[in-house]
């Protein structure tokens, strides 16, 4: 067998799924003591270009509380057509269409190579996508002519089948109907009524004239598709349309006293547009896009008065319970937020502006419904235009990169239990026997639902095992978790994808070497940082990385070896060495720290926390830290302020930035010019290499990062210092001597200070 | 002028009162000795036109004039008495006298009105029976008096034989057309200068040029008497009405002189410092000039130093003749900013058309028809004389029951509509580009108006809504910081979830109860804050409405109503038929001189003041009277009581100052004033009435009374009321006379006959046969009406066409509203100002009904058209231009109705026949004439 981290790494190519622990304790006992839940990161719709679907459906256990899904760790017997149920030990007598089966001619579900196995329905009406934009105007003119570009390329990238509606607002909302020949057509609503889901579709036409319903008959969603037609139309038919109306689209006309700000009303805006889908296209994927270029100013959802000299709410402000409107529009956009994921409608923001927009108050809206966030500076930047671009990138088979309506089930044999997800999703309070009564982030359900998602769209599920103590697992035996996917693909099938895994059962007691081996630090680090963050969603920061850190502490006394009382002694095998480096950078982060943060920008960081994939979230956690010099190829350094130095050029990526930093002499070099004579063409290269590089990173990674070019002593710089461990500041740097490095003024403790702390706590055995 | 004491006495001899149950027998009329005029001069087949005017002087009048009697001379030559008949038993004046008796009643198939005669006799009978009574057993004397409309009680009531009846010559009785043609004979054609206080002015009816000469013209203003008694005491006593029907903004002759416009420049308008009252002919300057006694309050003021001169000989100012605000009863000032909203020069005011496109509107082609008929109509917007272009702004609303708002700005290559479906709470969604120049963005416009049908074509929203739309105009009046005017074309009652919603609530079973003033009353309580809404922010609103069945004008009216607006209905509208008349109305009301904003204070002269105004006006207050907007039609009808004594020296003045913003939005004043007479003679107050503002005031009263009390009790104080005033004449006046005459004042002498057609116009009739909306429209027109249009409205205008002079450009004369005097092989015209019939007799001569229709007979006549072919025959023009003449002037654009004689639509026309017994009810002039006489000898008794 290979080694684990091979493992690892195949079984995340192949299912998307990492676990914290790869063996698993067999007794609910044991698993508590190993500090670490056992958790997974899942990445339900990880590209798979080796995958091809198959086209057929699913089969299923015929058992009506399990209906797992035929999988290759079935016991089949092939002669009587009979297969057992992994999880329920159901015998079910194959379908007819499976008669031809046997040990050489297997369907595809039943190889091993085949844990994950996608399925194509073609049953039910196909439905197309649906691209709602809803537009702020109270925008400079220059950014309202930069957004409207953009809407309108995004249009050329949409599908010509696919509908698209359009809802402006400013002080007032207008739904625009886009079918209107010769006159241009729009329903307007006041921006500071609140209105029901039904008040909104009688106004706007969409109910139709009472019929008596027949209570024996279910209403069928997709009846009458037309019946929307008017405000959702497909692209082809209104492209000529939609760009006259886009291009004619003016900034809110209503005057903006001095001293005010505009009034900007979002709530309104967004409860229509979450109200006109949900009256025309329930249950069917779509996608609400909000731009907007400030707060929200009047009516429900509003979060800061059009007074200019009463700022938006601080973390300051928010602590002191002085933040008037917070609590009022956050439970508006979680009404929204939960109609339109009831639905399977996810919501998008792109908030452009130098001030807050109002995240904090609606970062519910994309985080429960799976939509994208985005934030800049201006709709001019790059760094808009290009992310805006990218949401319609598409795959290796010119599909979308993104699926809408997606349900995730989770099946889990009978020694396990299902606590909880984190990441884009909500619940859909499905109890079964496999829901656990502890809850660990969203919990309660075997079933949510995650209206948008797309390839790198990550989850954390955690699990709880129940086996008693008692209650020995038979050597060999494993646990099976079983995870299904259903949503609309971009192509608008409906698909469904299985994966089913299984991990060996090992007692704690006897064989902890096994689980200790087969434990996945970054799976680890990141699933509990997503805890973290989750808890920080609700909690007081301070008790968050109190938490965080007793967790640490005892996984340290848990599988350190050390003599008791003796800090010096301490030692962490392989695969837990680098885990309390993540913890304390994860500390150090803006996912937990708000100092320096705005509201705004901490809900931004945390909504890609919580749906990055592994590799991305490590990225947040601990940002990678490039160097380039003469002195070899470029090479990753530690993020340590002692890599900083003069002769070096260092590229730090933290995900949400691109740092690249001229050290001392290289800023000088470049300063004089070095670069553009022919002798010093090596020079020239070195510069160019952390460019390149950068640039590559910036083509791949969504959102765009801010990319942020400085040097030694440049006011952006900051960016680099705030983020390397502080080894030398004022405070010990002639201490640590020499000319190492560069000192970082902050009081802030540095990662030896905290090792030696954590060391110090692990041995003790005062706690 | 006519100080005539009109006597007229019945030989009464057998019906005094006191006889106890039986009936009264009466006396046939004619005393031989007074038969002095030929009675057969006025022989209803006669050739009438031909008769001048002179000749239908009533018998034995000597020619009225002021020069044949001294001042005092009403009775000095003891007037010619006339024998004038008691009132006739009940029970058979109606076969008698009703034009149609039931035999020739069978002959239209209308069992309505025979019907309800019976079932309104068995309503009535309890009471009526009763105080009829009561007027005639002397056990019962004093009781309250009845209303002869109850008298079809039928025989049963009645105790005793009917008995047999000799007919009562009408042409006996006083005349109003013959007062009509005396006044005109007199004083039409000459020039009535108003220098002197208390003058009597020609009447309506009379043309006459009016040179203002100190006293406000009487177009502007119309007293019901020009003399005033000096206490309250006498008024008490005579009860006669005391007020002035104001029309501020009346339309004058191009031959009369405009209304001067005075500038002081940024000190404004002198005015009094006690009273505020403007500067004016009749303050009084003293002490060489330097202070100035002012008329209605005494104080004495500073002249300001700006505005000294120097006094001449007889104490006038030297500058008497060259400033109007001395020298003129009706002037304007400029308004400074301090007379403005917010002391901000308003801006120039804003039409909205707010069209109906729900799917009746749109299926009969109404839709088409207003949206091309704007297109033209709005390059005649009004205004000011000096500009180029109407400074006003326009915008356009459509809506069913959701509103939508257009975007029609000028740069924009086409329009934009914006659907406001929040009915509930309606707001303006665009601020730019919906109230535009309409020079500026007429392609725009016209690109919307050709749209706009089509656009709802394929609706079948049948729904509408009301209030929201008033309010959506209001609010972009308010939001566009002008006042306005919106023009509302709705033809349905809303029944759309909407504040304002309206249920049919048409009761026929209120009739007659203390509840049938609900009817009248609006449905909902949105409505009166919403005009209180509109007043405050300058927003009149004018509603064309095209009902097909009930709409509830009580509600829908009533914003109109109270915001000067106008309501105009075209009931079952036809494109084909009845687009002229409502484009007529259209053209014309968008056109006509209107000022915006509007706020009209009354002052008066101490001793007496203004306690009661009607009108399309809104009252916060007691004395400021609001109008979002008055037009050049509208008149306010003001009553006065004493609060003092009054002196006859100093008379009685009154100043009414209207400020409002002008089309061009510009700020003014326009001030009238008029000075009374006062007299402690009972017979100086009679002299000086006038029947027509009388008339006026009485309706108006009676109309708003309407709203809160039965109409029982308001028939019975109206002819309480003119009894009371007669009986009063005939006390302290008349010279002694047998008890059984009856003498009315001259000025009064057609007041019984006009008190009938009010009492007998269907807002008082309480008949289930009249449609409620039509009571309630009729209510409404006569609210706002002046003097001359309720004059034409209640005593409608008869002319004979068959006798007609196509050679000539006088118009026939006038005719009676009787039957009697129509004749079968006569073409008559009848006109009141809101209908007009043209009436064919069955043997109307045949060369006419070619010249009129192009059809060869009498039976060839499509009594379907609403308007006369255009034939190039004399008989055509002549009678087209007939009437263009009677038209002209009128605010309302009149439907014609072809009827002919002995056909079913006769019996519309009939109701117009005002001195006849009402087909619904009503009693004849005869009738009611004689039940006024015999209230009189009651309240002498």
């Amino acid at each position: 067998m290979a080694t684990y981290l091979e493992f690892i790494q195949q079984n995340e190519e192949r299912d998307g799924v990492r676990f914290s622990w790869n063996v698993w304790p067999s007794s609910r006992l044991e698993a508590t003591r190993m500090v670490v839940p056992l958790a997974c990161i899942l990445t339900p719709l990880k590209e798979r270009p080796d995958l091809p679907p198959v086209q057929y459906e699913p089969v299923l256990c015929s058992r009506p509380t399990c209906k797992a899904i035929l999988n290759p760790l079935c016991q089949v017997d092939y002669r009587a057509k009979l297969w057992a149920c992994n999880f329920c030990f159901q015998r079910n007598q194959f379908p007819p269409a499976y008669a031809g089966i046997s040990e050489v001619n297997q369907p595809a579900e039943l190889m091993p190579q085949f844990s994950t196995v996608e399925y194509v329905i073609q049953r039910g009406a196909q439905s197309p996508l649906i691209f709602l934009y809803v537009v702020d105007t109270c925008l400079e003119e220059d950014d309202l002519q930069a957004l409207k570009e953009s809407l309108q390329m995004s249009l050329s990238l949409l599908p010509p089948d696919a509908l698209v509606g359009l809802i402006t607002f400013g002080r007032m909302v207008q739904v625009h109907e886009l079918s209107c020949e010769g006159i241009s057509k729009s329903y307007v609503f006041r921006g500071t009524k609140d209105l029901t889901a039904k008040q909104i579709q009688d106004m706007l036409g969409l109910t139709k004239p009472a019929v008596p319903v027949h209570p024996a008959r279910p209403a069928q969603p997709q009846e009458h598709p037309s019946i929307s037609s008017r405000f959702l139309q497909p692209i082809h038919k209104i492209d000529m349309n939609l760009t006259d109306l886009l291009g004619e689209l003016q900034r809110d006309p209503w005057p903006v006293p001095q001293g005010k700000r505009p009034l900007r009303s979002t709530g309104v805006a967004l409860s229509i547009a979450v109200g006109l889908l949900e009256g025309t296209f329930p249950n069917t994927g779509a996608r609400i896009m909000l731009f907007i270029g400030g707060p929200p100013t009047q009516g429900p959802g509003m979060v800061v008065g059009d007074e200019l000299k009463v700022p938006i709410r601080s973390w300051h402000d928010i602590e002191k319970d002085n933040a008037r409107f917070m609590k009022k529009a956050t439970k508006h956009y979680e009404m929204l937020a939960n109609r339109a994921a009831a639905n399977g409608h996810c919501v998008d923001i792109y908030a452009c502006a130098l001030d807050q927009t109002g995240l904090l108050e609606m970062k519910c809206c994309t985080n429960l419904t799976g939509g994208h966030m985005v934030m800049g500076d201006s709709f001019n930047t790059s760094l808009f235009k290009q992310t805006f671009q990218r949401i319609f990138s598409k795959d290796f088979n010119g599909n979308f990169r993104m699926a809408f309506g997606a349900t995730l089930e989770v099946k889990t044999s009978r020694e396990l239990k299902v606590a909880g997800a984190i990441g884009p999703c909500v619940s859909l309070n499905v109890k079964g026997p496999c829901v656990s009564e502890n809850e660990l982030g969203v919990g309660g359900t075997s079933q949510w639902k995650i209206c948008g998602l797309d390839p790198t769209s990550t989850l954390g599920i955690y699990f709880e095992v129940v086996n008693q103590h008692n209650a020995p697992i038979p050597q060999g035996g494993r646990g099976a978790i079983q995870f299904v996917t259903h949503y609309q693909h971009s192509s608008t099938q409906r698909r469904i994808r299985v994966t089913t895994i299984a991990r060996n059962w090992a007692d704690a007691q006897s064989q902890l070497k096994h689980i200790e081996a087969a434990f996945d630090q970054e799976a680890a680090a990141v699933l509990m940082a997503r805890l973290g963050v989750f808890r920080a969603e609700s909690e007081e920061g301070p008790d968050v990385l109190r938490w965080l850190d007793r967790q640490l502490i005892r996984l340290c006394q848990k599988f350190g070896q050390y003599t008791k009382e003796d800090p010096a002694s301490f030692r962490l095998s392989d695969s837990f060495s680098l885990y309390p480096q993540f913890m304390f950078h994860l500390r150090r982060s803006p996912f937990l720290q708000v100092f320096n943060n705005s509201p705004d920008e901490s809900s931004y960081y945390r909504h890609h926390f919580a749906r990055q994939d592994l590799t991305q979230s490590l990225i947040m956690i601990q940002p990678i830290l490039y160097s380039y010099s003469f002195h070899g190829p470029p090479e990753p350094v530690l993020l340590d302020s002692s890599s900083i130095l003069a002769d070096r050029i260092l590229l730090m990526d933290t995900f949400f930035q691109i740092v690249i930093y001229l050290g001392e002499t290289i800023a000088q070099w470049q300063k004089a010019g070095y670069q553009d004579m022919p002798e010093y063409e090596n020079f020239k290269h070195l510069l160019q290499a952390p460019l390149d590089d950068a640039q590559e990173i910036l083509h791949t990674r969504f959102p765009m990062p801010r990319y942020i070019n400085t040097e030694h002593g440049g006011s952006q710089a900051r960016f680099l210092l705030s983020k390397v461990n502080p080894s030398q500041t004022h405070n010990n740097l002639y201490a640590w001597g020499q000319e190492t490095g560069a000192p970082i003024l902050t009081d802030d403790v540095s990662l030896q200070v905290f090792m030696d702390h954590l060391k110090k706590l692990a041995v003790s055995s005062a706690c | 002028m006519s100080q005539q004491g009109y006597v007229a006495t019945p030989p009464y001899s057998q019906s005094q009162p006191g006889i106890g149950l039986s009936p009264p027998h009466y006396g046939h009329y004619g005393d031989p000795s007074h038969t002095g005029s030929p009675p057969g001069m006025m022989k209803p087949a006669g050739p009438l036109g031909a008769a001048a005017p002179g000749g239908m002087l009533p018998q034995g009048h000597p020619p009225h004039g002021p020069h044949q009697f001294g001042q005092n001379g009403a009775h000095a030559q003891g007037p010619p008495l006339q024998r004038f008949p008691g009132p006739p038993p009940v029970n058979s004046a109606a076969p008698s006298y009703a034009p149609y008796s039931p035999s020739t009643q069978s002959s239209y198939p209308s069992p309505v009105s025979t019907s309800s005669v019976a079932q309104l006799g068995t309503q009535l009978s309890a009471m009526h029976v009763n105080s009829y009574a009561a007027n005639y057993g002397p056990q019962m004397a004093g009781a309250q008096l009845s209303y002869p409309g109850g008298f079809p009680g039928g025989p049963a009531q009645m105790a005793g034989p009917p008995q047999p009846q000799k007919k009562l010559d009408p042409d006996s009785i006083p005349s109003p057309i013959q007062v009509i043609e005396n006044d005109r004979a007199t004083r039409g054609g000459q020039v009535y200068t108003t220098n002197t206080r208390g003058q009597i002015p020609p009447l309506v009816t009379t043309d006459c040029t009016i040179q203002d000469q100190g006293n406000a013209s009487p177009r502007y203003i119309r007293c019901t008497t020009y003399c005033f008694p000096c206490t309250s005491d006498m008024a008490k006593q005579a009860q006669i009405p005391l007020a002035a029907i104001i029309k501020p903004f009346a339309t004058i002759p191009s031959n009369e002189t405009p209304l001067y416009l005075v500038n002081h420049g940024e000190t404004g308008p002198v005015r009094c410092n006690r009273c505020k009252a403007y500067m004016c002919p009749f303050m009084q300057f003293i002490e060489g000039g330097r202070r100035y006694q002012c008329g209605f309050c005494n104080c004495v003021n500073d002249v300001p130093p700006f505005y000294f001169q120097h006094l001449d000989h007889i104490g006038r100012r030297l500058d008497h003749y060259e400033k109007p605000e001395l020298s003129l009863g009706s002037y304007e000032y400029v308004a400074t900013l301090d007379y403005c909203r917010k002391n901000k020069p308003p801006s120039p005011p804003a039409f909205i058309f707010m069209i109906d496109v729900s799917y009746s509107n749109i299926k009969n082609g109404l839709v088409k028809l207003i949206c091309e008929e704007l297109k033209t109509v709005l390059e005649k917007l009004p205004k000011e004389d000096q500009e180029e272009t109407s400074s006003l702004r326009v915008g356009f609303i459509t809506y069913n029951k959701v509103l939508h708002f257009f975007n029609v700005k000028s740069t924009l290559a086409r329009p934009q509509m914006m659907v406001v479906t929040d009915v509930s709470e309606v707001f303006v969604p665009l601020l730019d580009g919906f109230l535009v120049s309409y020079q500026e963005s007429q392609s725009v416009i016209h690109n919307l108006l050709d749209q706009i049908p089509e656009m709802f074509a394929d609706s079948n929203e049948n729904e509408t809504v009301f209030a929201p739309v008033i309010r959506a105009g209001m609010e972009a009046l308010k939001a566009a910081d002008c006042p306005g005017k919106l023009f509302i074309f709705h033809s349905s009652l809303p029944t759309a979830e909407a504040p304002g919603k309206l249920k049919n609530r048409d009761d026929k079973k209120l009739i007659n109860t203390d509840k049938e003033k609900i009817l009248f009353q609006p449905q909902t309580n949105v409505y009166d804050p919403l005009a209180k809404d509109c007043v405050a922010h300058g927003c009149c609103v004018t509603l064309f409405l095209f009902p097909s069945q009930y709409v509830d004008v009580a509600s829908l009216g009533l914003v109109p109503q109270l915001t000067g607006g106008t309501l105009y209905k075209y009931n079952n509208f036809q494109v084909h038929l009845d687009s002229q008349q409502f484009l007529n109305d259209l053209r014309n009301d968008i056109e006509k001189k209107i000022g915006f904003d509007a706020i009209m204070r009354v002052r008066t002269s101490t001793g007496f003041r203004a306690t009661d105004f009607f009108g399309g006006i809104y009252m916060n207050n007691t004395t400021d009277v609001e109008m979002a907007a008055i037009d050049c039609d509208k008149a306010v009808t003001v009553e006065f009581k004493h609060d003092d004594k009054l002196s006859e020296d100093s008379g009685a003045l009154i100043q009414c100052a209207v400020l409002y913003t002008t089309v061009s939005g510009q700020r003014r004043l326009r001030i009238h004033n008029l000075g009374l007479n006062c007299s402690s003679q009972l017979a100086d107050l009679y002299k000086s009435c006038e029947t027509d503002a009388l008339i006026n005031f009485f309706a108006k009263s009676a109309f708003k009374a309407v709203l809160h009390q039965p109409l029982k009790v308001i028939r019975e104080i109206l002819v309480n009321q003119t009894a009371h005033v007669l009986a009063c004449y005939r006390k302290n006046c008349a010279s002694p006379s047998a008890a059984s005459q009856l003498i009315l004042p001259d000025s009064m002498k057609v007041l019984p006959v006009y008190m009938n057609c009010l009492l007998k116009n269907c807002v008082l009739l309480s008949r289930p046969e009249i449609s409620t909306d039509e009571r309630a429209y009729q209510r409404q027109l006569v609210m706002t009406m002046g003097v001359a249009d309720s004059q034409l409205f209640f005593y409608p205008q008869l002319r004979p066409i068959h006798t007609l002079d196509v050679k000539s450009t006088t118009l026939p004369a006038a005719i009676r509203c009787s039957e009697s005097r129509l004749s079968e092989e006569g073409i008559f015209l009848l006109a009141n100002g809101v209908n007009m019939f043209l009436w064919l007799g069955v043997s109307s001569p045949p060369e006419l009904i070619q010249g009129i229709f192009n059809v060869p007979s009498f039976a060839h006549v499509n009594t379907d058209i609403t308007s006369l072919p255009e034939l190039g025959n004399p008989y055509s023009q002549t009678l087209r231009m007939i009437m263009g003449i009677i038209q002209q002037k009128r605010p309302y654009s009149m439907k014609l109705t072809i009827v002919k004689q002995r056909e079913q639509p006769e019996m519309v026309f009939r109701q117009f026949l005002v001195e006849d017994k009402g087909l619904y009810g009503g009693s004849s002039y005869v009738d009611f004439l004689c039940c006024v006489h015999k209230e009189i000898c009651q309240l002498l008794n």
